[in-house]
């Protein structure tokens, strides 16, 4: 500040406007958080699914956090395909143990990771898993991606076995479970 | 070409008083009727003209439509079949809406396309293009928005589907469709705010349309000739020669329309949106609104999710730098003996894009009429990609430098003169 004509007028001007500008700024935040999931959509938090009816094989469709969750009771064929893929084949590397935590049971958030539909239950794809109908991305038994544009594999939801016919989705896992929620949109 | 003084006179003491305070008449007189214009327009000159009536029948009827539709996940279905149903001319005034959509859509196309052919892009209606460019995009989001708000299986899917594009962006893309949602997947909140914005985005196009037309009336019309205006003798007065040519224009294109919303109706749509959504099944078969086919083939034609989604915005994007890709000194295709051609390409490649976008994604052979062709959907969809942006990264620069183009008129009055005396000669 070695400029003569620099007065203390100048410096009020200066630091007058700059604090409008912070207050601008800070006023328009609540306008752009008012978008962002509200009290109660925060409040869908925890559901509770009862497993007995689903036989060997089966696909069941929940909804969860309003988004759908597949519950697939998987046959021996499929719990040994989902093992022993080979890591080297896949997309998104993640063995079938980090995706269950009782291997019969695979529960994941049925939302592709492309760009969200929900894959085909009828269509199972090339590896016996699922096929998005939308822009044909293919999933395995373990809901891996493995052909097509998703960049990542079908979601793990945080979920809480309760007994051996009940789980809790959106609990957080006891000890020992399953990789937690890894929301891949 | 810029206008000169003003020649509009106040006739009584009235409009003579209202001058000199908000010389709105003479405004209107000077822009809208003494407007002097090229004289050779032909009728693909008329679709912006068409394309101001469209936005006023959207308005319309949507506002009519607002007053009868509830922006509710429970109700929102309802209350469209309430409107077929019920309302007192209700399904006449969906109809319009839905189909006034595509009509709209149809109508820029051509107005884009014949852009593309005449040069209008090129100097010195650099503005005026890109703000068209805004006012596209701006469409193609006001007609996502409202084709979310029926809440049928495409509105919800399509919404599903539009949405996620953005967390295609990397580290910040969920939380960001989350915002978007207001929730953790479409939902209520969406519904909500996609109808608040439906409602606001018409009037912001017709801001712009007012900004794209200042941005025509300081160059002025370009023409099928390209050349620049050099006299009086090459223009006529806005009024009557061109409100009467965009009127009957108008009326013809309205005829069509009509042909659609009476006898038509649900031609351009897809029968699962009368399906209610269902947040846990998705339809085996999603397809866009037609007037997003070309962009949704370019969209799938690649296997990586970010890639896909930016070459997506790129396929309009790249629109922006036409101006400034073409090297070529003529603005008219009339006198681009090779350019032509390749726009006419250009067309065949968007067409069949357009066609790719429609089909089921899997990469099996395109079946074309019933017979199968050996070439597969997804790698025929790449190969039309690639040559989509070939034609405005590289082939539309180097055409420009290489090609001889045809002499241009000295006049657009001497070229209609010309035309006239070879007419006339004919026919004695």
């Amino acid at each position: 500040m070695d400029n003569a004509n620099v007065t203390r007028r100048d410096f009020l001007y200066v630091a007058s406007a700059g604090a409008s500008a912070v207050g601008a700024a800070l006023a328009l935040w609540p306008f752009i958080d008012q978008m962002n999931p509200a009290a109660d959509t925060l409040a869908l938090k925890e559901v509770e699914f009862d497993l007995s009816p689903i036989v060997a094989g089966q696909i069941v469709t929940i909804e969860w956090q309003k988004k759908p969750v597949f519950v697939r009771r998987r046959t021996p064929e499929e719990i040994k395909a989902a093992e022993e893929t080979p890591m080297a084949d896949l997309k998104d590397p993640q063995t079938d143990k980090d995706r269950v935590q009782k291997p019969e049971w695979l529960i994941l958030v049925a939302t592709c990771t492309h760009l969200g539909c929900v894959p085909s239950k009828e269509m199972k794809g090339e590896f016996g898993g699922w096929l998005c109908p939308c822009h044909g991305s293919h999933y395995d038994t373990s809901g891996r991606i493995r052909k097509g544009p998703a960049p990542k594999n079908l979601a793990v939801p945080p979920y809480q076995f309760l007994s051996d016919t009940k789980v809790l989705i959106g609990a957080a896992p006891q000890s020992g479970g399953a990789a937690p929620a890894q929301h891949h949109g | 070409m810029a206008h000169g003084p003003s020649t509009y006179k106040p006739t009584n003491a009235f409009t003579r008083w209202l001058d000199s305070r908000l010389p709105i008449i003479r405004f209107l007189d000077d822009t809208m009727m003494q407007f002097p214009t090229p004289k050779n327009l032909n009728y693909w000159f008329t679709f912006g003209g068409i394309l101001m009536i469209m936005l006023v029948v959207q308005i319309i009827s949507g506002i009519v439509l607002a007053m009868h539709y509830v922006p509710h996940e429970t109700l929102a279905f309802d209350s469209v079949e309430r409107i077929m149903r019920d309302v007192n001319y209700g399904w006449l005034i969906r109809y319009i809406h839905s189909n006034g959509a595509s009509f709209f859509f149809i109508a820029v196309y051509l107005h884009i396309f014949r852009g593309l052919y005449y040069g209008s892009y090129k100097a010195p209606r650099e503005v005026l293009w890109l703000l068209g460019i805004v006012i596209y995009l701006l469409m193609m989001a006001t007609g996502f928005l409202g084709y979310t708000l029926p809440w049928g299986q495409m509105s919800f899917w399509g919404a599903t589907v539009i949405t996620n594009f953005f967390s295609a962006i990397p580290f910040v893309g969920e939380a960001i469709t989350q915002w978007l949602w207001g929730s953790f997947a479409v939902d209520n909140s969406t519904l909500q705010r996609f109808f608040s914005l439906h409602y606001l985005l018409p009037f912001v196009i017709a801001g712009v349309v007012i900004l794209h037309i200042w941005a025509l009336h300081v160059p002025g019309n370009n023409n099928p000739l390209g050349i620049d205006v050099k006299g009086p003798a090459d223009t006529v007065p806005f009024h009557p020669y061109y409100t009467t040519k965009d009127g009957f224009a108008i009326a013809v294109f309205l005829l069509f329309f009509c042909y659609f919303v009476f006898f038509n109706p649900n031609f351009l749509g897809h029968a699962d949106n009368y399906i209610p959504a269902n947040r846990l099944v998705t339809p085996a078969h999603i397809v866009p609104e037609w007037y997003y086919l070309p962009l949704y083939a370019v969209l799938r034609s690649v296997p990586d999710k970010l890639f896909g989604v930016i070459l997506m915005f790129g396929a309009i994007f790249v629109w922006a730098l036409l101006p400034w890709l073409d090297t070529s000194r003529v603005r008219s295709n009339k006198f681009r003996p090779i350019m032509r051609q390749l726009f006419w390409i250009l067309m065949f490649v968007i067409f069949i894009l357009g066609y790719l976008g429609a089909q089921t994604a899997d990469d099996s052979n395109l079946v074309f009429f019933g017979i199968e062709l050996p070439i597969g959907k997804l790698l025929l969809a790449q190969i039309f990609t690639i040559y989509y942006f070939l034609h405005f990264l590289v082939i539309t620069p180097l055409v420009g430098l290489l090609e001889t183009p045809h002499p241009v008129p000295e006049s657009i009055s001497k070229a209609v003169l010309a035309k006239k005396g070879a007419a006339s000669a004919a026919s004695a």
